[in-house]
């Protein structure tokens, strides 16, 4: 399909040297030629980015989920000390890989592991790019993530939490049932901005030459010299790409919200005593309204009484 | 009839940092006690129930609980929250469940039921407090009243020996204050031991058959209701209830 697409675009250039072409027809002209490895390049951009999302999250999960375990003079010393020392640990990863650009952790973790490994290893451990990419931008995302979600769990009203533990659960149930699924939802938001920050942050992994969409523009570019031509067409496809994903992320987030409203259940196979259910107009025996018409029935059922009407007498 | 005591607090206190909020709290529930606890706000009344909870770590003194301390290490808390539940003034729903959900997690974490078993009860609860119909429903998309009820739900779905009321109804308005209120008497007829912290006064003197008037950190006075009301006797009953009795 692609080389019938290359035919035309040939046939409507005609036999003209690329230095002489317009603006436009530079641009034809490179997407006929260039067009496969652009998009492959933003499919990698795209794997890597959604992949290192996913597992930064996960990272990130973790990380906020230890950072808010709440301790107790009541605890055992040894869980105390532990969660302590993870904390610390925590503390440190997210302040180094939040405090220093990825570009400079590519190269550290890219030409670094086999250097640091070599020191004590008779074979040390050389990384491919490709690996090494996933690698620097999950533990990237992974800090900013901890935070994110460390944010979110705080954010949830602790009068939840109290209302978890005075019926018994512990603090695992309260996370995993109550806390972490709103969490969840509220932090939505923040893991999209991650995933378009990281679509387009994946160009800085150039440096290690893993071949993603800015390597290929840059490839481009300089065998045609035609930096501004090939930036349009890159640009285009950061931007195609960031906006399909932000659509697809407010739709997700919208079905996380749940529906808006809810159906009165009116049957059961249980054994009503009260028989509200003959009436679902009337609400519940505690409604105000239900309270209020009672008395106005006993009110006016004593009028009744006084006047005389009943057979009491 | 003389029952063994459920609950028994002694020589209780909690300060928070310098301030002491509880000082030397001695008093006891049994079985079928309905038990209001009145007094102005910063009293120390809530904070006395959020230590029977453990909600609050109490500074000193002890909490039986069938005669065992709570306090200790090795006491099963989550099994002996399950069994004294309570009810906030905020409800404290989890807003991401259901009503029914709301009702049914506790038993199927704490208590281990199966999700039949839950289901049932939790229905059955919720039909007790007349909020059958919005099962399906989340708390945000109903009212405070109706929160308070389901909450009730949830702390009678656990099926306590004690449910503990922190100023259930000092977040709603007067009308949903009735539903409310009509739920804990209806509970109270039942025989449920309750330990109500509250601003209706009543409640207090109408279902309660104990009151307890706390100032200050320390129980002023207690007694029966017709006592506390009728015929105080310490200056401090009289003149925080006197608003109450002369309107």
């Amino acid at each position: 399909m692609w080389t019938g697409i290359q035919n035309l675009i040939t046939q409507h250039l005609g036999e003209i040297s690329f230095g002489a072409m317009g603006f436009w027809d530079k641009i034809l002209f490179l997407i006929g030629y260039y067009g496969p490895s652009y998009l492959e390049g933003a499919w990698k951009t795209f794997i890597i980015a959604l992949v290192s999302t996913v597992i930064g999250c996960l990272i990130g999960l973790g990380v906020g989920i230890i950072q808010t375990i709440p301790l107790s003079k009541k605890d055992s010393r040894t869980k105390r000390i532990t969660v302590k020392l993870l904390r610390a640990l925590m503390l440190i990863y997210v302040e180094v890989f939040r405090g220093t650009p990825m570009m400079i952790q590519a190269v550290f973790i890219y030409y670094g592991i086999p250097l640091m490994t070599g020191a004590f290893m008779a074979n040390p451990i050389y990384m491919d790019p490709w690996p090494a990419a996933f690698l620097i931008v999950s533990i990237n995302t992974g800090a900013y993530m901890a935070e994110t979600v460390r944010g979110g769990i705080l954010s949830i009203d602790p009068g939840q939490t109290e209302g978890a533990k005075a019926i018994g659960m512990t603090h695992v149930q309260t996370m995993l049932f109550v806390i972490l699924p709103q969490t969840m939802r509220n932090i939505m938001p923040q893991i999209g901005n991650n995933l378009i920050i990281n679509v387009k942050d994946t160009c800085v992994l150039q440096v290690i030459s893993v071949a993603e969409l800015f390597f290929k523009h840059n490839s481009v570019a300089g065998a045609r010299y035609s930096f501004f031509e090939s930036a349009v067409i890159t640009m285009a496809i950061y931007l195609a790409m960031t906006l399909i994903l932000s659509r697809i992320l407010r739709w997700m987030e919208k079905r996380m919200e749940g529906a808006d409203s809810y159906d009165l259940a009116t049957t059961d196979t249980l054994a009503h005593t009260t028989g509200m259910y003959n009436y679902p107009r009337r609400g519940s025996n505690f409604d105000e309204r239900n309270i209020e018409q009672e008395a106005a029935e006993s009110l006016s059922r004593e009028g009744k009484r006084e006047g005389g009407e009943t057979d009491e007498d | 009839m003389k029952t063994e005591p459920i609950l028994e607090i002694r020589h209780l206190s909690k300060k928070f940092g310098k301030l002491t909020v509880l000082r030397d709290i001695d008093f006891s529930v049994s079985h079928g006690n309905v038990i209001s606890i009145i007094g102005a706000s910063g009293s120390g009344k809530s904070t006395l129930l959020r230590c029977i909870n453990l909600l609050e770590t109490p500074t000193s003194g002890e909490i039986l609980f069938h005669g065992e301390e709570i306090q200790k290490k090795t006491f099963p808390l989550t099994a002996y929250r399950g069994k004294v539940g309570m009810v906030f003034q905020s409800f404290n729903l989890f807003a991401n469940l259901t009503v029914l959900e709301n009702c049914m997690v506790g038993q199927q974490q704490v208590l281990r039921k199966g999700r039949k078993e839950a289901e049932e009860l939790a229905k059955m609860y919720l039909d007790k407090v007349g909020m059958y119909p919005y099962i399906n429903a989340k708390p945000r998309q109903i009212s405070g009243g109706q929160k308070q009820r389901v909450a009730i739900a949830r702390a009678l779905a656990m099926e306590p020996e004690v449910l503990l009321f922190d100023e259930p109804t000092s977040a709603l308005d007067p009308q949903m204050v009735g539903e409310v209120l009509a739920v804990m008497r209806s509970l109270a007829a039942e025989g449920l031991t309750m330990l109500v912290v509250t601003h209706e006064m009543a409640f207090a003197r109408d279902v309660s058959n104990h009151v307890v008037f706390m100032k200050d950190g320390v129980i002023c006075e207690e007694g029966d209701p017709e006592q506390i009301f009728g015929n105080p006797q310490d200056p401090k009953t009289i003149e925080f209830l006197s608003r109450f009795r002369n309107g």
